[in-house]
């Protein structure tokens, strides 16, 4: 199933003009950093481990998944041109200086750093009051500061960095951690697995409907370093909580790597949105620099009517390549996956999900809109696997393309694997393009081709914006115009 | 009369790939008038609109149509109708997802932006939508639905009436506006016309439907045939076409 559009004359000019808009968030915040010298072997994970004054389980355990990864190779598998990687040249550990000391609270952190997540627009002070958002801003290799930490604690919900939850809560991260996503996995879940310094850690008690939405903030900052954080998520029975992650990059020539594990478990009843807007530098017009996006995201719905939903924005990177997937092992589980990807200029996209369902009566939907400008290549990749015990399973696929302009490519590759005869598996996909005509019914009401592209665009992906938190659609909808603006003429 | 046409088009020569469908079309429209362009299927009469419009399809390669003294050939299609031109289509295409009041508010706030006037924000617009909607029939529910995502027929002309009465035109094409409206819809479309006209909007309005045409009370009426301009003259010009039809024109 796949599909490519020959060119097209009369906007073709246009198009190429159109397709060449600066990346808005490519600058550098110059603070001193200290980095551990490139390389990766035991000594480099020894170091980590001490910086961090990790506990023993940890060093043990990063220790076992740089012996995995070791015995592993590069996968290539995928839809994807991949420049090689050398994994010896980067650094795997990367603090802004100033932050050595630990800063008490957001008094006491760089204004400097505080100012990059106001270009960003990262609501970390004021605006995250008012916008009743606690946000865990992940600055290269250490969280920042974490906001709304206290009201959380009232309620028993724990927020908190991922360094913070292993000095204060070990015995969580002990029980939970690779508990999804084993470190044998994959090769980038492996490499994370060994040398992984940040992240978030959420845990909601017994009970408890987290009372604001958590939000983090990531962002690669240090030249030559690869970002590798790891998100863990734990919802005890009858609780919910929706997570927001917003990514962003500076802009530099080199390929940077970003290899994430996201890992969610949701109890009985439980209920764990996990929102994603991802807007990595995606490298310039002709391919060079920007981020590739290897990331491992799975969530776990054990319980009985446990429900995880993936929502995710995906409008940067150089190649972005992951999956966020459910494991439907609770009876009467659901996951659902809503996702947008664009693609633009030489920017690759090999995005999808994987829906397992095992426990009884589970069901699974899925909703993708890939949207393809410029020479880029956008692959939508799923599986739905039905278990034998898993009686009564259902999912739905909604699977469609959208292509601007004609050196773009939109490919599907949606796989079934079921062992139950009365499973119910229904795949809808649809390939269109901005048709013309639309283009032209808009032009001639005095809308000029960017903001019709915009409106179109945007009325391609409501069924999935629809799904994303209230302030976090505004931006989404704003960065979807941004990053395509242009694409046609 | 002679005060200066709004529109002033002067041999207006329109390819579409290889094929001449307009050979040389002339016509000055006045302020406030109104001009019933008829002729046989395949006569140019949609062709005029598209090319007015600036469809990317249809090649102006000889001629101007001056709109205020600008030349519309000269422009991209959204500063067309920012200039003030509006078409009304035939099938007006959907747009899926998107609302119609967002669509409209859009579109609307392109063209007073193009005039220097503010733009209007949600809650007025969806005032004055309202209000336009009710006067053409047209439930207000239709408004937040996605732009003619399942309308009928005639909803799709409504919709097109809706537009041309919040967007104020200077000169406005109308193709075919009667198809598919049922009687209510036309009185409407009577009304509107006549009230716009009263404001100075000037109306090129291409029907067979001569019931309408009388209501309308045009100043002109244009036979086009083979892409010229065949014939002109006034009502009775409408009226001998619907008792005899074009073949007899031909002869």
């Amino acid at each position: 199933m796949t599909s490519s559009i020959s060119p097209d004359k009369p906007q073709e000019e246009a198009l190429n003009q159109a397709l060449q808009r600066p990346y808005q968030h490519g600058f550098v915040t110059d603070i001193e950093s200290e980095s551990l010298p490139p390389g990766l072997d035991e000594s480099t994970i020894r170091a980590i481990s001490r910086i961090k004054k990790e506990p023993e389980f940890l060093l043990n355990w990063r220790l076992a998944a740089l012996k995995r990864w070791q015995g592993m190779t590069l996968p290539e598998w995928a839809r994807l041109q991949i420049a090689p990687i050398d994994l010896q040249a980067l650094s795997y550990y990367s603090a802004p200086k100033s932050l050595k000391d630990k800063p008490k609270s957001l008094d006491d952190v760089d204004p400097k750093l505080l100012e990059t997540y106001e270009k960003l627009g990262v609501p970390l002070h004021e605006r995250a009051k008012l916008a009743g958002v606690a946000v865990d801003a992940v600055f290269d290799s250490v969280s920042v500061g974490t906001t709304f930490r206290q009201q959380l604690a009232d309620v028993g919900v724990i927020f908190c960095s991922f360094s913070h939850a292993v000095q204060n809560h070990p015995e969580l991260v002990e029980k939970y951690l690779g508990s999804v996503v084993p470190q044998s996995d994959n090769y980038y879940a492996a490499l994370n697995s060994a040398v992984f310094s940040d992240g978030s850690f959420v845990y909601i008690p017994k009970g408890v409907k987290c009372p604001m939405e958590l939000s983090s903030y990531f962002r690669i900052n240090a030249q030559g370093t690869g970002q590798f954080e790891r998100t863990l998520i734990i919802a005890e029975e009858g609780s919910e909580v929706s997570y927001l992650e917003g990514c962003t990059a500076p802009q530099r020539d080199e390929n940077q790597l970003h290899a994430a594990v996201v890992e969610l478990i949701a109890h009985d009843d439980a209920y764990i949105k996990y929102s994603t807007v991802q807007n990595w530098y995606p490298g310039d017009e002709n391919g060079v620099g920007g981020i590739y996006n290897f990331v491992t995201k799975r969530g776990l719905a054990a319980g009985k009517r446990s429900r995880i939903a993936w929502t995710q924005i995906e409008t940067g990177s150089a190649i972005t390549w992951k999956y966020p997937s459910c494991v439907l092992r609770g009876d009467d589980s659901s996951g659902e996956f809503y996702s947008i990807a664009v693609s633009n200029h030489r920017q690759q996209a090999d995005t999808g999900t994987k829906m397992i369902h095992i426990g009884k009566n589970t069901t699974s939907r899925i909703v993708s809109k890939g949207i393809s400008a410029g020479h880029a290549q956008n692959s939508y990749r799923g599986l739905v696997r039905i278990n034998t015990g898993a009686e009564g399973a259902q999912n739905h696929t909604q699977c469609d393309s959208l292509l601007i302009g004609g050196h773009c490519g939109a490919h599907t590759f949606p796989y079934v694997d079921t062992a139950r005869s009365d499973a119910m598996v229904e795949h809808e996909a649809t390939t269109t393009r901005i048709s013309e005509e639309r283009l032209f019914y808009c032009q001639q009401r005095g809308i000029d081709p960017e903001e019709a592209t915009s409106l179109i665009v945007g009325g391609f992906c409501q069924a999935v914006l629809e799904e994303l938190p209230m302030e976090f659609a505004l931006e989404a909808k704003a960065l979807l115009a941004v990053s395509l603006e242009g694409a046609v003429g | 009369m002679t005060t200066t046409p709004v529109l002033q088009v002067r041999d207006l020569r329109v390819e579409i790939g290889e094929r001449t469908v307009l050979q040389s079309v002339s016509l000055d429209v006045q302020p406030g008038s109104l001009v019933v362009l008829m002729g046989a299927n395949g006569s140019g009469k949609s062709t005029l609109g598209m090319a007015l419009a600036g469809h990317p399809s249809y090649h102006v390669t000889a001629g101007q149509a001056l709109l205020n003294g600008k030349d519309l050939v000269q422009l991209p299609a959204h500063e067309r109708a920012r200039a003030g031109f509006f078409l009304s289509f035939q099938s007006p295409p959907d747009i899926p997802g998107v609302k119609n009041n967002l669509f409209i508010r859009t579109a609307l706030n392109a063209v007073r932006e193009s005039r220097d006037e503010t733009p209007l924000d949600a809650f007025d617009f969806l005032n004055s939508a309202k209000q336009g909607a009710k006067e053409l029939g047209m439930p207000a529910a239709m408004l937040g639905r996605p732009v003619n995502e399942g309308f009928s027929g005639g909803e799709r002309k409504r919709n097109e009436l809706l537009q041309l009465t919040l967007l104020q035109p200077r000169v406005a094409l109308l193709d075919e506006i009667d198809s598919g409206l049922d009687v209510d819809g036309v009185r409407a479309v009577v009304e509107l016309v006549q009230r716009m006209r009263a404001q100075g909007t000037a109306f090129i309005v291409v029907s067979h439907y001569l019931q309408m045409i009388e209501s309308l009370q045009p100043d002109q009426v244009l036979r086009l045939d083979q892409g010229r301009i065949a014939e002109s003259g006034d009502l009775a010009l409408a009226r001998s076409i619907a008792e005899t039809g074009f073949a007899r024109a031909k002869a």
